[in-house]
């Protein structure tokens, strides 16, 4: 667990004023705010640090903490122990008044969530904390996360069940999302706060192409090998589309880098039921090697009477 | 009423807000909401939208001329991310 220095984090020096915090909060807040950067991760852990250097840097008795042990707030509940018993020990043997001693200073109460500071605010003014003076309810964070999927995995409509923050999740994922596109689940994110709505949660999905096609949104794309005969004279191919092989009748004389349309034999079409785009073959036409001398002789027949004729 | 729409009257008591509040965001076309019955309503659709306003306004004390430049671009922002991505997903087909 690392320290944090909060003057840092707001861009402050340590004579900061409360005047200075509050504006440097508020100038670094509508930097990060997340409602002012959606889907940006970095973005929402800054502003959770300024939150929290804020939280602590605006409350005198928290800042006064702070900077007294600062680096050493490891040792802080240990400093305070001390100091206890050596007034205890004062007040024993001068007489003084009795009762009354509360020990390190309790920031405990309150209902923040845990999970809106860092370890090392909890560790040094506790899990949760008091005296926050606005009960306007707060919606809960938005929490994001990245499904990676596989091309054919997306090629029908799937249910999948997601465990998020212990959470039981069953998703619908649509057959022909998009790599990288991302899918709103409402009231799976953070819990709200005073009673706010719970935030969603943000599925990014990270979509492998695990076939020999080429995807471009709804279109497929494949590049098929021809033989120089069939390209020559035409004939039948048998290709591969996603459900299934297909007879292609290739016409006479085809030329390299021909390509055809194969229409509703591409990838569905995003939460349109029934409807699919087109798969686009390519032949390549392959140039045999291993000749045999008689196969030579009638390419060079062949050569002369194109060449005479 | 219908689950569709939510009381102006009730959101602003829940969120113990000012009404005119609402009435400047709707003045700036920021939001639009429905009169039934006298009554005036947001469809619950604009609810996200009108909460993310509210935060903008009191948590960063931005204006409605403010939020209003905001939604612009941020839009913009979302738009160009989508070409982005889009871009990316086609120089795909190239780099494999």
């Amino acid at each position: 667990m690392e320290f944090i220095d909060y003057y840092k984090v707001l861009e402050l020096d340590k004579t900061a004023t409360k005047n200075d915090i509050k504006k440097a909060y508020r100038k670094l807040a509508r930097k990060y705010h997340p409602d002012l950067n959606p889907n940006d991760t970095a973005a929402q852990k800054k502003f959770q640090q300024i939150n929290e250097a804020h939280e602590v840097l605006i409350d005198p008795e928290k800042r006064k903490k702070y900077d007294q042990y600062g680096k050493d707030w490891q040792h802080a509940e240990e400093f305070e122990r001390q100091k206890a018993q050596q007034q205890q020990y004062q007040q024993q043997y001068s007489g003084g008044r009795t009762g009354g001693f509360g020990g390190a200073e309790n920031f405990g109460g309150g209902g923040f969530e845990g999970g809106d500071f860092s370890e090392f605010f909890e560790s040094m003014f506790g899990g949760a904390q008091g005296g926050r003076q606005r009960t306007t309810r707060f919606r809960g964070q938005d929490y994001n996360a990245e499904l990676q999927l596989n091309l054919t995995d997306v090629y029908k409509t799937q249910k999948q069940t997601l465990t998020i923050n212990g959470k039981n999740i069953r998703l619908t994922i649509p057959a022909g999302v998009e790599n990288g596109q991302t899918i709103r689940i409402k009231g799976y994110g953070g819990e709200g706060m005073n009673g706010g709505p719970n935030g969603d949660l943000l599925i990014t999905f990270a979509i492998n192409n695990d076939t020999s096609f080429k995807r471009e949104g709804k279109n497929l794309y494949k590049d098929v090998e021809l033989d120089i005969f069939t390209a020559t004279l035409g004939g039948d191919l048998m290709v591969d589309t996603f459900d299934g092989k297909v007879k292609l009748n290739v016409k006479p004389e085809t030329q390299n880098g021909t390509t055809v349309k194969l229409k509703g034999k591409g990838f569905p079409v995003y939460k349109t039921e029934g409807q699919f785009g087109d798969l686009f073959i390519t032949y390549k036409i392959k140039i045999p090697t291993n000749l045999s001398a008689r196969e030579k002789e009638l390419l060079q027949e062949l050569k002369k009477l194109q060449e005479n004729g | 009423m219908d689950d569709q729409y939510i009381s102006i009257l009730e959101f602003c008591n829940c969120h113990q807000l000012e009404y005119s509040f609402i009435h400047s965001l709707t003045e700036n076309g920021l939001i639009q909401t429905i009169i039934i019955e006298e009554d005036e309503y947001i469809e619950q659709e604009q609810l996200r939208e009108l909460e993310r306003i509210m935060r903008l306004h009191y948590d960063l004390e931005i204006n409605m001329q403010g939020i209003d430049a905001i939604n612009h671009l941020l839009n913009r922002v979302s738009r160009l991310q989508d070409e982005v991505r889009h871009l990316q997903n086609r120089l795909k087909l190239y780099e494999d």
